[in-house]
């Protein structure tokens, strides 16, 4: 009796597997998903505040995903990922309160979101260098400098309003371009980690050498990369800069790394479903212990430590929802088999 | 035309001369050993070979393409393949991973194809796994394609890693002691398995190996390595009585 339900049950969650692996159901899910953002934003049905928080929860998604490129599937410590999104943020806010004309704001802000993204995507190629002949520890340290480099050179170009920071841009984050960001850029990354290219990236944290010796070019992987995680960084970095309206060089400093980075290991390292988790739950997370006030501080580092004590790879760390594999990764195998087993068959 | 040819190779660490003057060619088809007295060199050798050191001095040939300088990637895509004395699998990917990422060089979709699964991506997906599956049925290890590599028993572990390298489709297969940790009975199947490997795949091979018994059964040629020099090179029966073999394994005598 059991039995049968035991396997009825796993039967049940075999079809919803495969339902979750097909175009349909993920363009329902979108579709639902930015028409739910698009009528919050139109009727303001939701609480302000609640729709501040749930922005802040999609580019602190984008930030994670992103970083964890990096720090979870290449093996890499990168400590400067608030570097990328500092340029990102300056060239967009630069873009739409200096350059664009202001009637055309909203019409050219996704524009100035990309140019923000390139732009940190083009920084991030050059951090991809050093990371030739560096690893571990002392590239952890080349981001770290880099990070500064960012935050001093800011501080310095009183055309931004040096350490003042840049204010005048007009709330055009909104929660339908949040939400596209972030499919955007967690469907890229996907798409990016299950490819031969991602394969390449795993391989380097398993194994530099034996995947440079198995036809891997380490460099092209490195820069892919290292290009795409600080693209998302940008974009995030130009969203938050008009959500805030307002940004600072010291925004971007070590502490907001260090966020992000709390954000990936509490996720879980190489796993992009972990890196959603992680996000939501520190964002939602800082947002209910506010009223503690300082004790709030005290009370996440130690969440923290109880958790690398009880899990050390973080909730997901290194295993990934089943509904971000492509469903290709699991069928491949049983139509490979049906087919030679199809041409055992023929030969007898 | 030899396939490859080694001529003058010296490679020193911080003034320890590690292969000195080592010439060496193989033509193809052929299966070469090369063995020695540990620290003698021949990783080192393996390792000139395929990139992972620049070679000090001297010039190593591959189809008449010259190697000392390329990348390690370009040496292996341009035909070599090798393994490692101690395993170097992806140890937390799986088998089939770990053999798709040989396929690396083989794949004709860009970067921006792979980001937005578009193109030829999803043909080219399909014609690797299925590469990289039919290799590892040939090697019965498809049962656990989707297992990680790290949870291989040794043996399987060493198969998987010599399927690996055979991805990369090279002309040239260096195998660095693959009977390392093995019983006299393995020792045997390994033998065979080599023999196999050549015919089916049609591939030249070298080997370094410690074990006199499948060096002696198998190669046709051996090279004897000692302090980074060569003492001794011919078949296998000249090598066995070699004077300056017997004495870099077992010393020389003292008279009294």
């Amino acid at each position: 009796m059991s039995n049968s339900s035991d396997t009825s049950y796993s039967a049940l969650i075999e079809k919803w597997h495969m339902l979750t692996g097909t175009r349909l159901f993920w363009a329902v899910v979108m579709i639902a998903g930015i028409a739910f953002c698009i009528a919050v934003d139109t009727f303001d049905f939701v609480d302000l505040y609640l729709q501040l928080i749930l922005i802040y929860v999609g580019i602190n998604i984008i930030l994670t995903v992103s970083l964890n490129l990096i720090n979870g599937y290449m093996g890499e410590f990168s400590v400067g990922h608030a570097g990328f999104m500092a340029v990102g943020a300056y060239i967009a806010s630069i873009l739409t309160v200096h350059v664009f004309p202001p009637n055309a704001q909203n019409l050219l802000f996704p524009l100035a979101i990309l140019a923000g993204g390139m732009a940190a995507a083009l920084v991030g190629f050059l951090v991809a260098i050093p990371s030739f002949k560096t690893r571990g520890d002392y590239l952890a340290i080349v981001t770290l400098a880099f990070g500064m480099i960012v935050k001093s050179i800011l501080e310095n170009i009183d055309a931004v309003g040096g350490p003042r920071g840049l204010l005048g841009m007009e709330k055009l984050t909104t929660l339908p371009w949040v939400f596209f960001w972030t499919a955007l850029s967690v469907w890229v990354i996907r798409n990016l980690v299950y490819s031969n290219f991602g394969r390449g990236v795993l391989s380097i944290r398993e194994d530099e050498i034996a995947s440079d010796l198995m036809s891997v070019n380490t460099r092209q992987v490195k820069i892919i990369a290292f290009v795409v995680s600080s693209f998302f960084a940008g974009i995030a970095g130009g969203l938050f800069a008009h959500a805030l309206q307002f940004i600072n060089p010291r925004m971007f400093d070590i502490l907001k790394s260090t966020d992000i980075l709390i954000m990936v290991y509490l996720g879980g390292i190489a796993s992009i479903g972990g890196s959603i988790i992680g996000a939501v739950i520190y964002t939602i997370l800082l947002e209910i212990l506010r009223p503690l006030g300082i004790w709030r501080m005290v009370l996440m580092p130690l969440m923290l430590v109880l958790l690398m004590i009880y899990r050390p790879r973080g909730i997901m760390g290194m295993k990934e929802i089943r509904m971000f594999v492509p469903l290709r990764d699991f069928v491949t195998e049983k139509l490979w088999r049906q087919k030679k087993k199809e041409a055992g068959d023929a030969s007898a | 035309m030899p396939l490859l040819e080694i001529q003058k190779l010296t490679h020193r660490f911080a003034g320890l001369c590690a292969v000195s003057d080592f010439n060496f060619a193989i033509e193809p088809h052929e299966l070469v050993g090369i063995i020695g007295p540990n620290g003698a060199g021949k990783t080192t050798v393996f390792n000139l070979i395929t990139g992972v050191y620049r070679a000090s001095e001297g010039s190593i040939k591959f189809e008449d393409q010259e190697l000392v300088g390329l990348t390690p990637h370009k040496i292996t895509r341009s035909g070599i393949a090798r393994t490692f004395q101690n395993i170097r699998l992806f140890k937390e990917l799986s088998v089939l991973d770990n053999v798709r990422i040989a396929h690396y060089g083989q794949i004709a979709y860009t970067p921006a194809e792979a980001l937005l699964h578009i193109g030829r991506f999803r043909a080219e997906e399909k014609r690797i796994t299925s590469q990289a599956l039919d290799l590892l049925s040939i090697f019965k290890l498809d049962e656990m394609a989707g297992e990680k590599a790290k949870n291989l028993p040794y043996g399987l572990q060493r198969r998987l890693e010599i399927a690996r390298a055979l991805a990369t489709k090279p002309k040239l297969l260096l195998l660095d002691e693959p009977a390392a940790g093995m019983n006299p009975n393995e020792i045997i199947q390994l033998m065979e398995f080599i023999g196999w490997i050549r015919q089916t795949f049609s591939v030249t091979i070298i080997l370094i190996e410690h074990q006199m018994r499948l060096v002696m059964g198998i190669c046709e040629r051996i090279v004897v390595l000692d302090f980074g020099a060569t003492i001794a090179a011919g078949l296998p029966a000249e090598i066995q009585n070699h004077p300056r073999v017997l004495e870099a394994y077992l010393g020389v005598e003292v008279t009294p």
